[in-house]
């Protein structure tokens, strides 16, 4: 069966699993119509129009990565609508905008190693980005994290979700030039591998930015993302794990030190160390503390769609943040510890044809691009279940193609499209 | 560049490991602790929407049941206002505030009976519900019995139990309360201000006050039961006799000369029976209180924490061991020195009496119904213990006929029933302020008793138990006779 053929058939499950998560909600709710089968229908559409444009565009690339994204986006926006339907129709509009966006990066990045060229631009202009919402008067504060940019009347932009990509574009590009240099002209002192200074320094600069993103964008979480990124492309362009190393101290050094230092990242921290203290709960603690409870209140098979109690009798949050931050929180609430794994199950197949599309590439800047995007993909992932499931502090990263959030559905759509991009090179046949 | 692809991808399914892991932690692993964790509301909020089931009188009538709130909600309303205030309790859910059967009945009334079943139903698509309790009470009785106590003066205590079974037939505290009032803002506070009479306080259960000489009872019984005295066995009765060095007066002063021991607790003869008490000892004594059921909570199906157990208590407010040298055994003979007891305390002790010398477990639940109408479960008969022989207790059952036809306790006579009783005036307050603690157990007829009953008023003025508590007792009787 050809690569399109497959991705044809991939999309069936998608549309089953929207048409069903649909029905289920509709029938917790005690009045199942026609509407599940539509949003199934025009789910269906959407899809099968993507893929159509994909069999003209991009012949050879890799047919499992699109209907694994549409999986997630249908679950995604099944959840979605079952926490705030208003939500989840905005939601709707942003995935049609998403593959628009998706159609328009395939179209306009056709040779995408011409990305190369601007990889500067590219990366002053994701910094930009990063910097943004603390510009006075558009940043939007979010939980003491400066994560958003507000257009009045329009929506909260997150600058972060694109930065990500220009950053990684940048690494690739960077990386590929210097990876040679990096490596042979290493020494080894007191046992540890360490880079030529002169190429050293650009890689600490890239560390004293992630660690100035900390200080300014107060989000452990995003910080986490874009060096544990850094760190797994400078490690496939050298092999060397002692980079890695070096890398990860000095990142814990930063983050040791903004840990106690910063008031914001101070409360994060206290509480991911002690989070059911009742102390905090009323404050600071609430959100984390609810979050395990819809986790222990969903156990192996959950409670069902539309069955999670995400507010107080009295309409208070129950659950903060449950369409963004703490979505997998109602995940494991209503389709329980099982449903999530799944979730998770997805989420590692995405990454593994990724890295299956930079094993494939043919040159090092595909190949570097590729495990760049997988990764950032992996860590967002990780950074935001992570939290939510206490494994680090919570912070508020969204979880890609689920959660609420025009920005981030964009972003993860350019994403997808550079990845489609690299694999149809990669694949097509010499 | 392909092998540190894959040592990536494998660190990268490791950190996905790891999210699974601490995912299992939270929802399965640590899920039961994290469920009952204090700071956990959601069993709270979830008990919301589960509709209660209803509590009933012994008639079926509603004491308590649920109705639709808003969003699904169910709210509690009690039918009966402050009437079944104390043995029903109340559920204010969204404040995790309970008492009462409602509280002792809680997993039963949320249908949370056990979380097998719990999954069970849900598996089968049905709405959690909850079980209805019927109780014993009489709510004719109860009626009688508020109305009796709260004419006699205010705080005070009623309750009747069937001592062939246990049932709890009435069970009234004055004041009581309103338990539809309970969740209004202030109003918990309010009730309990100093000065507000304690309300709250479950008199039946919680109270602790002197016997008095209804206590004589239980002495009479502890003599004929250990072979010592018979009915007929003649004690010198005159006044004053010194007891642990001190003179002990009967009421008025009055000597009696050498009497039975049946005219010493028709008169209710003081010396009498602190001769008795002293001459059976602390262990005799201790261990036919013991078989009543004092120096350990009172069981009912009822909190924990809203029973108190009855005997004698320190000064700051610690039971003493029965055999301890602050024990002054003489005069807790009868019913006085340190000696407190809880009305259900003295009810078990005429119940003891009527039933042949068993006493019975009481209890207010008669049965539990699903929502279906199947009756889950039953509250049988159980034998709390074996106080006396059944001869001793027919011996005392004649003793305290004659209390009620001839002697302090004439007032309870009821037309064509026999009553066997025993009055008490616990002397309460500071010496010479005449405030008394008047007091009626009683069981009947006598022949075949149905019911047994406690009264006590709370801080009389001058009243007896004869004048004071007897008629109520009367009353109660009557209504649960007829």
């Amino acid at each position: 069966m050809s690569a399109r053929n497959r991705e044809l058939l991939g999309l069936v499950p998608a549309s089953l699993l929207v048409t069903a998560g649909f029905a289920a909600v509709f029938i917790q709710r005690g009045s199942l119509s026609n509407v599940s089968l539509t949003y199934g229908a025009i789910f269906l559409g959407l899809c099968v129009a993507a893929h159509v444009f994909l069999r003209v565009a991009l012949p050879y690339a890799d047919p499992y990565l699109f209907p694994l994204v549409a999986v997630l986006a249908c679950f995604g926006l099944v959840m979605v609508y079952r926490i705030d339907a208003t939500l989840a129709r905005q939601q709707a509009q942003w995935f049609v905008v998403g593959l628009g966006l998706f159609v328009a990066t395939i179209v306009f990045v056709r040779d995408y190693r011409k990305l190369e060229q601007y990889r500067y631009t590219i990366a002053a202009a994701s910094l930009a980005l990063l910097v943004l919402p603390r510009l006075p008067g558009i940043g939007a504060q979010v939980n003491g994290a400066y994560l958003g940019v507000r257009i009045p009347g329009v929506f909260v932009f997150q600058p972060t979700e694109f930065a990500k990509i220009g950053i990684v574009v940048f690494l690739a590009s960077y990386l590929r030039d210097t990876r040679q240099v990096l490596v042979t002209g290493a020494r080894r002192l007191l046992g540890v591998t360490l880079p030529p200074l002169k190429h050293f320094g650009p890689l600490l600069v890239i560390w004293g930015i992630a660690m100035l993103l900390l200080v300014v964008i107060r989000d452990l979480g995003s910080s986490l993302m874009f060096f544990g990124a850094f760190l797994a492309l400078l490690y496939v362009a050298t092999a060397r794990f002692s980079f890695v190393l070096i890398g990860l101290l000095l990142f814990g050094l930063g983050a040791w030190y903004l840990g106690t230092h910063v008031p914001h990242v101070h409360d994060r921290v206290t509480v991911w160390m002690d989070p059911l203290n009742a102390h905090r709960y009323p404050t600071t603690g609430y959100q984390i503390a609810n979050s395990l409870f819809a986790q222990a209140d969903g156990g192996l098979l959950g409670r069902g769609f539309g069955e999670a109690m995400l507010s107080t009798p009295g309409g208070g949050p129950l659950l903060p943040a449950p369409q963004t931050d703490t979505i997998y929180a109602v995940i494991v609430n209503e389709v329980g510890l099982a449903g999530a794994i799944a979730v998770l199950l997805t989420y590692l197949l995405v990454v593994q044809r990724g890295f299956k599309v930079a094993l494939l590439a043919r040159d090092s800047f595909s190949t570097l691009l590729a495990v760049g995007l997988s990764s950032v993909f992996a860590l967002q992932v990780f950074v935001i279940v992570g939290g939510v499931v206490n494994v680090i502090p919570l912070t508020g990263v969204t979880l890609p193609f689920i959660s609420y959030g025009g920005s981030s559905l964009l972003a993860n759509f350019v994403l997808l499209a550079l990845l489609l991009l690299v694999s149809d090179r990669a694949r097509r046949p010499a | 560049m392909s092998q540190p692809i894959m040592k990536l991808f494998a660190v990268i399914v490791l950190l996905f490991a790891i999210l699974v892991g601490f995912t299992s932690r939270w929802s399965v692993f640590e899920a039961k602790a994290l469920r009952d964790n204090s700071l956990n509301k959601r069993p709270l909020f979830a008990a919301l929407h589960v509709k209660r089931g209803e509590i009933l009188a012994a008639d079926g009538s509603a004491l308590a049941r649920s109705v639709r709130g808003p969003g699904g909600t169910y709210r509690r309303t009690y039918p009966t206002g402050s009437l079944f205030g104390h043995p029903v309790g109340y559920a204010n859910l969204a404040l995790q505030q309970l008492s009462g059967l409602e509280r002792f009945r809680n997993d039963e009334l949320s249908g949370q009976t056990n979380e097998l079943d719990s999954i069970v139903t849900q598996l089968q698509g049905k709405r959690q519900a909850g079980n209805t309790v019927r109780t014993t009470l009489d709510p004719q009785a109860q009626r009688v019995a508020t109305q009796q106590l709260e004419a006699a003066g205010g705080a005070g205590a009623v309750v009747a139990l069937d001592p062939r079974t246990g049932a709890v037939r009435t069970m009234v505290s004055t004041p009581g309360y309103d338990p539809d009032q309970i969740g209004r803002r202030g109003v918990f506070a309010q009730l309990n201000a100093p000065g507000s009479g304690s309300p709250l306080l479950d008199r039946v259960t919680q109270a602790t006050y002197p016997p008095g000489s209804t206590f004589k009872v239980l002495t009479a019984a502890a003599a004929i039961d250990s072979g010592r005295y018979t009915p007929d066995s003649t004690i010198n009765g005159d006044s004053p006799k010194t007891i642990s060095g001190v003179p002990l007066r009967n009421d008025g002063g009055q000597s009696y000369g050498d009497i039975s021991l049946t005219t010493a607790l028709t008169y209710s003869v003081n010396t009498v029976f602190a001769q008795v008490g002293v001459a059976l000892g602390k262990g005799t004594m201790a261990d036919y209180m013991q078989r009543f059921g004092f120096y350990r909570k009172p069981p009912l199906d009822y909190p924990a924490d809203q029973r108190i157990a009855s005997g004698e208590r320190a000064a700051n407010g610690r039971l003493l061991a029965p055999a301890s040298p602050l024990i002054d055994v003489g005069r807790m003979a009868i019913g006085q020195d340190k000696l407190t007891v809880t009305p259900l305390q003295m009810a078990m002790v005429a119940a003891a009496v009527a039933n042949g010398g068993t006493l019975m477990k009481p209890h207010l639940t008669d049965r539990v119904v699903d929502p279906d109408g199947r009756t889950v479960k039953t509250i049988a008969p159980v034998v709390d213990s074996h106080v006396m022989q059944p001869g001793t207790a027919s011996q005392l059952t004649q003793m305290m006929r004659h209390v009620v036809e001839e002697g302090t306790g004439t007032a309870v006579q009821l037309p064509g029933i026999d009553v066997a009783g025993k009055t008490g005036t616990a002397e309460v307050g500071a010496p010479g302020s005449g405030l008394t603690q008047p007091w009626f157990i009683a069981f009947a007829p006598a022949a075949a008793p149905r019911v047994a009953i406690a009264v006590t008023v709370e801080r009389s003025q001058g009243g007896f138990g004869g004048t004071v508590a007897a008629p109520i007792a009367r009353a109660v009787l009557q209504t649960l006779l007829r």
